[in-house]
């Protein structure tokens, strides 16, 4: 469990340096995070399915400036591992019912652990605003990289502690008897789809023409639903 | 989110950009990806503008450390705000005023018109638009069953493409036309982009989100499919109605949290 923790929370630590400071790429969308979190811990397939679950809700979440969102870099990776280490000794659904509000919670503390990181690198810039009014390139350039090493040891502690508590508890959630987790993976997939789409409406909707889309984008979506559930 | 206002071109017509030296030009665009690195309350990304023009102003007469260089820093690593993928637009073109020998004041005025467009303009296009989309395509591509390495690397190619192509044209733009990159920021891509991204986003959203749901609740049937679907639905609609005063995945933690309770305490 020990080498488990270190590796997902140096995976943590680098995906969580993507939402912002370096390089922005978007590895740490859940859809990826949360698939490279299952694979770290044997089974790609359940991370994935964790990730789009986290990834539906992720769309009511944009990351503008300085608003404070949930930090998806740190949380998912440990979600897609939960729901994988989880599926290696008991059942999928109930997995997976722990894992996607546990990666939500995370990923809410995540957000709040940036805004404490913000929070200290103004208290750094303020100390040396006289250094950059002289125009000091050391100064600069130590400024940044001392943000940047802040926020991987933001996302690494992150991730290690969710990781420290997921692991024991998805391995016990996942071998009690739970006769209702039949319901479990619908009733994730209908909070992410209600999320999803309406994140899409307040996304969308003010441009013009987008209404006629969405509804042929439905109409194809629902016809190869009807076709493809046979 | 406001329409950007584009400010006026505080430059006259633009004259030919000088040579851009490659060396300079990629440590700029290395530097450009972590030009949030010390993002914070206090200047938000105005260091990390001072860092990425940093190697165009080690041209200036005096090299490195010289008066005029160690001006230009100090002016470059102020208070700056904009979306960090157009904020290339603003290093080009400032590192171009710098090394053109501009007056302080007019770079100072210009640095601060640019803030505004560069925010809007951007969230507009990659926030509200390449992102929905690009992540939209992977679900779909999750929904009609394609394995997790194509969804993830259809994701990040897609994205990627879109997101190092701006940085790169941004730097291009704002170092052709210097003071007057204003004009940059009417191009087509940047105009009509976020209208197109929101359409595309739109229809894959539609598409999407019955296939997802109906790969999540693999075979379960139609029957299921739809009551899970009708479920989404609901919630959708509620969400909307409640726009701005509920947040769905907070309450999707809360539902979750309790369903796994009361599924675990069903047995107990």
């Amino acid at each position: 469990m020990i080498v488990d923790v270190l590796v997902l929370g140096m995976l943590g630590a680098i995906l969580g340096l993507d939402v912002v400071s370096f390089p922005q790429a978007q590895i740490s969308r859940p859809l990826v995070a949360a698939t490279l979190g299952g694979a770290c811990m044997g089974n790609a397939g359940v991370g994935l399915v964790c990730g789009v679950l986290l990834e539906l809700f992720a769309h009511e979440t944009l990351p503008f400036g300085a608003s404070r969102y949930p930090e998806w870099g740190s949380s998912s990776p440990i979600a897609g591992a939960a729901a994988a280490a989880g599926a290696a000794v008991g059942s999928v659904p109930m997995s997976l019912l722990f894992a996607v509000p546990f990666g939500l919670l995370t990923a809410s503390l995540g957000g709040w652990s940036m805004v404490q990181l913000r929070q200290l690198n103004a208290r750094l810039a303020r100390r040396r605003l006289d250094a950059l009014a002289r125009g000091s390139a050391r100064t600069v350039a130590g400024l940044q990289v001392a943000g940047a090493t802040a926020d991987l040891a933001r996302a690494g502690m992150v991730a290690m502690l969710a990781a420290i508590v997921a692991l024991p508890a998805v391995r016990w959630v996942a071998v009690q008897p739970a006769p209702m987790s039949v319901y479990a993976v619908p009733l994730l997939a209908s909070l992410g789809g209600a999320v999803a789409a309406g994140a899409a409406w307040k996304m969308f909707h003010a441009t013009s023409g987008t209404r006629w889309f969405g509804i042929a984008g439905l109409a194809v979506g629902t016809l190869l639903v009807a076709l493809m559930s046979r | 989110m406001s329409t950007a206002s584009v400010p006026a071109p505080l430059a006259s017509p633009v004259t030919p950009a000088p040579i851009f030296p490659f060396r300079t030009r990629a440590a700029i665009v290395s530097r450009l990806f972590a030009v949030q690195a010390s993002w914070n309350y206090e200047i938000l990304i105005g260091n990390g503008i001072g860092f990425c023009v940093e190697p165009a102003l080690r041209l200036l007469p005096g090299g490195t450390g010289g008066d005029v260089y160690r001006a230009a820093l100090a002016r470059q690593s102020q208070y700056f705000n904009a979306h960090p993928y157009l904020s290339s637009f603003a290093v080009g073109a400032l590192a171009r005023a710098e090394l053109e020998g501009q007056p302080a004041a007019r770079i100072e005025r210009f640095r601060t018109a640019l803030c505004g467009p560069l925010g809007s303009v951007g969230d507009r296009l990659v926030w509200v638009g390449m992102l929905p989309t690009c992540s939209f395509t992977g679900l779909l591509l999750f929904g009609l069953g394609a394995s997790p390495l194509v969804c993830v690397l259809v994701f990040l190619l897609m994205y990627n493409a879109g997101h190092v192509a701006l940085r790169l044209w941004g730097l291009q733009m704002g170092w052709e036309k210097g003071l007057a990159v204003a004009s940059a920021l009417g191009h087509p891509i940047l105009r009509e982009g976020p209208v197109w991204l929101a359409r595309a986003g739109t229809f894959l959203a539609g598409a999407a989100v019955p296939l997802t749901v109906m790969r999540l609740v693999d075979g379960g049937g139609l029957a299921r499919v739809g009551i899970t679907l009708v479920a989404a639905v609901a919630g959708a609609s509620a969400l909307v109605l409640f726009h701005g005063r509920v947040e769905g995945w907070r309450l999707a933690l809360l539902a979750g949290f309790a369903a796994l309770v009361l599924f675990l305490l069903r047995h107990a």
